[in-house]
């Protein structure tokens, strides 16, 4: 434990780093996902197998990649294969453990939205859309996501489902077929949430140190169902704190020098 | 797949009329401006969109590639996408009965790819990230490669990626042809522009002021990249 002073986005990225268990293969998207799958590698899982959507399998980045194109990637990685092999041998073909994402929206059902917000022909806001995320999401054997927790994000119904969780519920997922098992966490800035065995409803398991109950349910969008017993987040401790701030100082310098 | 910055200043120039994609933003920096304008605004004119996930993508090239009429692949199931692009159906497997995606093959009239090497006769070489390259290029009716260098021998190692000259239309030595984007072994991605993109991408004025500086006000690739040096160095915004 630590008494450093750390933010809620720092909270966030070590919480989702923790829950990365050492040698998981594990498919990263940039942002908030890379930094935790980073963090994780950095810390207690040395031996995770970093997979980023451009074909870089055993990615092992000194410094965060800008994007999936990064030579940082390619050039520390054990295999570079193509596109079209690593979706369909690799992903398809069932060999990921887990799937790490970040989303603009999601639903109570752990379904994401990156796509559009308002209506798709006349978007109010026009996001980048799915990318591998919709694949990720149902061939990973496993998908942790993980966004920050406000009204705008945690919402009743999404304006578009880019990519699935458990759909309707219950055993929707199964029932459309889809092979992985669904995402099991969703890390927040407040908070774990976790599908409920049988409804698949996320449910309120952990808060972060500072956070209480009232504030995550008035930052969720839908009435939020709060486990009956609820876990406290550890703190960040200072040698998770340092390792991310260096990790952090060491890729803003980096790509600085990119000019 | 991911249109880069060089579509975002193709669509606010008023060249593009529809585009496929899966994934349309600025990497690691945030939106692509000028694409959210025209979809978002229609503006400099309302373009058309279909809109995959990047396996749809890959597979359409690779049936491209391999003359198929479709790509086939587990995905998309139980999502928005299929209610908005009419292009992806679903089939039955006939030996298994299993449901799976079909997206139409792409056929592009031309392909145009930046790699690192040819040699004098036009075979290409490329490694690192080489994405769906190879699939696109096979897949179009021509293709058109700038390279970083056009040396006497590619010394490509069994199995590297090599297009042979004949698959080829025209073979073109472009050096930092990449720009702003990575060539693996040559340079890095000029992230200082990627960012500075976003600056100028943001507003229409800026961004026509710019298109017409570096791009319109240039006569060729050379004189664009001592326009965009000069850019660089006096930051985004100072020019306009």
């Amino acid at each position: 434990m630590s008494d450093a002073a750390y933010t809620a986005d720092e909270m966030m990225t070590i919480q989702a780093a923790r829950m990365i268990r050492n040698g998981v293969t594990l498919f990263v998207g940039i942002g908030l996902p890379s930094a935790a799958a980073n963090l994780a590698r950095l810390t207690h899982a040395p031996d995770t197998v970093l997979i980023y959507e451009s074909g870089t399998i055993g990615a092992k980045p000194t410094v965060l990649p800008l994007s999936i194109g990064d030579g940082e990637l390619s050039e520390t990685a054990d295999a570079v294969v193509s596109i079209p092999e690593i979706f369909s041998y690799w992903l398809q073909g069932g060999r990921i453990g887990l799937g790490f994402l970040g989303a603009a929206q999601i639903d109570k059902f752990a379904n994401i939205n990156s796509t559009v917000i308002g209506d798709y022909n006349k978007p109010k806001v026009r996001l980048p859309g799915s990318g591998g995320a919709q694949e990720i999401a149902g061939f990973c054997a496993e998908v942790m996501i993980t966004l920050r927790h406000n009204n705008r994000a945690f919402v009743k119904k999404l304006d578009f489902l880019t990519s699935g969780g458990y759909f309707e519920g219950g055993d929707s997922r199964q029932k459309l077929g889809l092979p992985g098992k669904g995402p099991t966490n969703v890390i927040t800035d407040l908070g774990i949430l976790t599908p409920d065995p049988v409804t698949k409803e996320l449910t309120l398991t952990s808060l972060h140190p500072g956070v209480t109950v009232e504030q995550v349910v008035a930052a969720t969008g839908w009435p939020l169902k709060v486990a009956a017993k609820l876990d406290s987040t550890a703190a960040p401790t200072s040698a998770e704190l340092s390792v991310l701030r260096d990790l952090n100082e060491r890729t803003a310098r980096a790509h600085a020098g990119q000019a | 797949m991911t249109p880069d910055l060089i579509y975002d200043q193709l669509i606010g120039a008023g060249c593009v009329k529809k585009i496929i994609f899966s994934w349309g933003g600025n990497p690691g920096v945030g939106s692509l401006h000028r694409l959210r304008d025209a979809v978002e605004n229609g503006w400099p004119h309302p373009i058309e969109i279909e809109e995959h996930a990047h396996a749809g993508m890959a597979a359409a090239y690779s049936a491209g590639a391999a003359n198929l009429p479709f790509g086939l692949l587990r995905g998309y199931i139980g999502t928005d996408l299929v209610k908005y692009n009419q292009r992806i159906k679903f089939i039955n497997c006939p030996f298994t009965g299993v449901k799976l995606a079909a997206i139409p093959a792409h056929r592009p009239d031309v392909t145009i790819i930046h790699a690192q090497k040819a040699d004098r006769k036009g075979n290409v070489l490329m490694w690192g990230v080489v994405g769906v390259q190879k699939e696109a290029v096979l897949a179009a009716k021509r293709a058109i490669v700038t390279v970083e260098e056009i040396v006497d021998d590619l010394n490509a190692p069994p199995n590297s990626v090599v297009l042979p000259s004949w698959v080829l239309s025209a073979v073109c030595e472009v050096k930092g042809g990449a720009f702003p984007s990575y060539a693996q072994g040559y340079y890095q991605r000029d992230n200082a522009f990627y960012k500075a993109w976003d600056v100028v991408a943001r507003d229409r004025e800026t961004f026509k002021a710019w298109i017409d500086r570096h791009v319109l006000g240039t006569k060729d690739f050379a004189e664009f990249k001592r326009s965009i040096a000069s850019f660089n160095n006096e930051g985004a915004t100072s020019h306009v």
